[in-house]
């Protein structure tokens, strides 16, 4: 069975086709495309987040690239994220299935997330603990079977992929802010500034974020502006958000008595945070990269799974910009 | 239209502010918040939903650009612009649809959005001054 998956929850318009008895047969996201191939010459300006133009000449790609004139059926992010982004996609994706006469299925967006490291190899046997850790979410989900998820703690203000970027725009480097702040950490001397680790002195497996960024500002206003200074206070705080991150985790783990730990999300590729969550008495798992960030595989995946349930999309057109993750 | 400045020495003075603000809005309001990254803008509307009575956590909309609340019977879309790149890039995903002159819009970093965002009733302006903010209110 072959699926169509379409992502356009946010940033990223994203296609993949997958078959569950196979594997991954192609998939990409929009920046990869080829405009001039796609537009026949005539490159035409297209807005980020314009998810509108940008969607079928994606699907017209992952389509012909996996030799698929026809998928079996096709699956769309339905929420959380953007009503506007998300409708684009529920109705592409609806009318695709009218048209080719094949059923359809709506997913959570965060079950994609939860689900992508099933596309590896080892994947995890399941029970597992999962920490999705990017700039948009920072939250520790136990996933006791597919489609089965507790969240038991998430960040109540700032991501900590977020905190990443914003720090290092109060440091003066660019974007995304992780790679540029752990490569500047590098140079840090350990003990020149010590960073709060929020919410980790209280019991519970939340996190907080916000506050560190503030810590970081007025670190950066009240000390001289040299390379060496902004070094030590990248290294702080990239310890800082490294250390309570583990910190949850390992608490995760033991409330929970699970042995396995999932680590996806664009902040999963710090190596000081793998190197910390290598101490933990877990079995670990990273999705690959690409598939840690917005992805239309994971959301193939685990549109496979509710295809295999028995659950199908209606015909109306319904997206839910909110969507708890406990209401699946 | 009005202006008035305000000094707030700590966090808890910047929520107090955010209180103040929220007893002024109407449905429909429509409040700008200026300020540079740290300077206490999710704080302040950190202050405001909890003074209308949200209990939960109050998200930073960077990465989503949007979080929405429903409180005693109105909607209140909180934005953060941070990541636009060009006003255009607002009408693709939707944003007009946000402005419907019944809900409470909250938006940080506005001068992204060019000509896009319709009138505003107040404006917040927050600065870093060494561990305190000084605010400066303007009512339209």
């Amino acid at each position: 069975m072959r699926i169509l998956a379409i992502e356009t929850s946010c940033d990223e318009t994203a296609c993949a086709v997958y078959d569950p008895g196979v594997g991954l047969l192609a998939h990409a996201l929009f920046s990869q495309i080829d405009l001039h191939a796609e537009y026949g010459g005539v490159v035409p300006e297209l807005a980020s987040r314009d998810h509108v133009r940008r969607l079928l000449p994606l699907v017209r790609k992952v389509l012909r690239e996996s030799d698929t004139p026809r998928p079996d059926a096709v699956a769309y992010t339905a929420g959380p994220g953007l009503a506007g982004a998300l409708l684009v996609g529920a109705s592409t994706g609806q009318a695709l299935a009218w048209g080719w006469g094949v059923p359809a299925v709506a997913v959570h967006h965060m079950e994609g997330h939860l689900l992508a490291p099933m596309l590896e190899s080892p994947a995890p046997d399941y029970p597992f603990m999962a920490l999705l850790v990017s700039g948009g979410h920072t939250q520790l989900v136990e996933v006791a079977a597919p489609g089965r998820y507790r969240l038991l703690g998430e960040s109540l203000d700032d991501a900590a992929g977020e905190a990443f970027d914003k720090t290092a725009k109060l440091l003066g480097l660019g974007y995304p802010g992780g790679p540029a702040v752990a490569q500047l950490a590098q140079q840090g001397r350990d003990g020149v500034f010590r960073f709060p680790r929020p919410m980790t002195d209280r019991p519970g497996l939340d996190f907080s974020f916000s506050g560190l960024k503030t810590a970081v500002l007025h670190a950066v206003k009240s000390h001289a502006d040299d390379a060496q200074t902004r070094a030590d206070i990248a290294l702080a705080f990239e310890q800082a958000v490294v250390e309570t991150l583990a910190i949850k985790c390992r608490r995760a783990l033991e409330q929970s008595g699970l042995r396995r730990l999932v680590v996806a999300g664009g902040v999963s590729a710090n190596r000081r945070l793998r190197e910390q969550l290598a101490q933990l008495d877990a079995d670990l798992f990273y999705p690959r990269l690409e598939f840690c960030t917005d992805n239309a595989a994971m959301i193939a995946v685990a549109g496979a799974l509710r295809l295999q349930a028995g659950e199908r999309a209606g015909p109306q057109i319904a997206v839910r910009a909110r969507w708890p993750l406990a209401e699946l | 239209m009005t202006t008035r400045q305000q000094w707030l020495p700590d966090e808890a003075a910047t929520l107090v502010l955010g209180a103040e603000l929220a007893a002024a809005l109407r449905p429909g309001s429509v409040v700008l918040l200026r300020g540079d990254l740290g300077a206490g803008k999710t704080t302040l509307v950190r202050g405001l939903l909890r003074a209308m009575g949200h209990t939960g956590p109050v998200r930073s909309p960077t990465y989503a650009l949007v979080e929405s609340y429903r409180l005693g019977g109105c909607d209140l879309h909180h934005f953060d612009l941070y990541r636009m790149g060009d006003p255009e890039e607002l009408e693709a995903i939707g944003l007009r649809d946000y402005f419907d002159g019944e809900a409470i819009c909250l938006i940080e970093w506005p001068e992204r959005a060019g000509a896009m965002l319709p009138t505003a009733t107040h404006e917040v302006a927050l600065q870093v001054v060494d561990q305190g903010r000084q605010a400066s209110i303007t009512v339209c």
